[in-house]
């Protein structure tokens, strides 16, 4: 298991609301979507698997290249792929709007 | 006689179902509920989770994979108790087994002070959680008090979807229920089909054998067996009309688990030589139904 922790200041637009996907089931993962404090975006991630701290850098470089919520994410994962991981978070995003 | 083949209602009747047993635990317990009432307690946001699973290795999930909600069932108040089957299994420790075991406690105290609230359990375990052994049996016999002191006031359903099943202490938790509802899909059974395989021997039961494992733990043969009162289809809303036709029966005169003599007669006539068949089984356990 792993802990990992990302920042992106640049993200600052308002997010009243938040949103709960997924599970830690095999191959999946979990995420927590919540407004945060001033400073930007801020990610936690909990992973099974060790050694792809790159690869998360990656996803959530991406995800925040076209996001710019203020939100503090947890990801709790188990193994989960860069796939997965990029819809479960579109799908967390999408989760925001009533 | 041949069946008459399926005309297309019938095609398009299961092509607009609602598959229940797909949805994760959350989702299950909003689609039972009347919309607009899911309301849940200590939801994923509260952080109440497994203190002992990161020092294992293992990542915990946010709600410990045990989903409270209340809210309205067919316009009945209701407690929906949702065990989340692909998070370890489904397995219940110290948390998962607190939250259930309090939810029962507090719909009790409402039904004694004649506000009735009437719990459905979506039971989607394989029972006590290893890696927290002694907690997680405290807790499974906490549930199984609770279920006790809530059966006498107020019917409990117990569903068993599938496709994990119900095993272990939970499935104890569900032979205490007022009522058990399956799907063909559902499983229920003490010791799981791998647990027997690993202790008794691939020559007792090959865990791998589907038809095997089914025919004996499958929801439509305990259905025949007469551990399961309602076998209905995989389908959000006929089971939530399920559920409410469960409750509408009342408390059972006589719970199933009291029922001890009779079944001490019949595991006796059974004897422990040599393999007893799937139907033997169903065969001898038939005359056990519910009125």
């Amino acid at each position: 298991m792993e802990t990992l922790s990302f920042h992106y200041p640049e993200a600052l637009l308002p997010v009243a609301r938040r949103a709960q996907v997924g599970v830690v089931g095999s191959g999946d993962l979990e995420i927590l979507l919540e407004p945060s404090g001033p400073g930007g975006a801020r990610v936690m991630v909990s992973t099974a698997v060790e050694g792809h701290g790159e690869v998360w850098r990656a996803v959530l470089d991406r995800f925040f290249s076209r996001y710019q919520g203020a939100v503090a994410i947890e990801i709790n994962d188990n193994g989960a792929t860069p796939g997965v991981v990029a819809l479960r978070l579109a799908q967390a995003v999408e989760r925001l709007t009533p | 006689m041949n069946e008459p083949l399926p005309d297309e209602n019938v095609h398009r009747r299961w092509l607009a179902r609602a598959s229940f047993v797909e949805l994760n635990a959350r989702d299950r317990a909003r689609a039972l509920l009347d919309p607009g009432t899911f309301r849940e307690l200590l939801g994923p946001f509260d952080r109440v989770r497994s203190p002992w699973l990161p020092p294992q290795g293992i990542v915990a999930q946010s709600d410990d994979g045990t989903v409270i909600a209340r809210g309205r069932l067919a316009g009945s108040a209701a407690l929906v108790i949702a065990i989340e089957g692909a998070f370890q299994g489904g397995s219940i420790g110290e948390v998962g087994a607190a939250k259930i075991a309090a939810a029962l406690d507090l719909a009790l105290t409402d039904c004694q002070r004649g506000r009735l609230i009437y719990p459905v359990l979506i039971l989607e375990t394989g029972g006590v959680r290893l890696q927290e052994a002694n907690l997680g049996l405290a807790g499974v016999a906490e549930i199984h008090a609770a279920l006790l002191a809530l059966r006498a006031h107020v019917p409990v359903v117990a569903v068993v979807a599938g496709l994990i099943g119900c095993f272990g202490g939970m499935a104890i938790a569900a032979g205490l229920c007022s009522w058990v509802i399956a799907t063909r899909q559902g499983r229920l059974g003490l010791n799981g089909p791998e647990v027997i395989e690993e202790e008794a021997g691939l020559a007792e039961f090959d865990a791998r054998d589907r038809q095997l494992v089914w025919s004996v733990t499958g929801g439509a043969s305990r259905r025949a067996s007469g551990f399961v009162d309602e076998l209905v289809e995989d389908d959000c809303e006929p089971i939530a009309k399920m559920i409410g036709r469960a409750w509408a029966r009342g408390v059972p005169r006589i719970h199933a688990s009291e029922r001890v003599a009779p079944m001490q007669h019949l595991v006796a006539s059974l004897g422990a030589q040599g393999i007893i068949d799937p139907n033997a089984i169903r065969t001898a356990l038939g005359d056990r139904s519910i009125p």
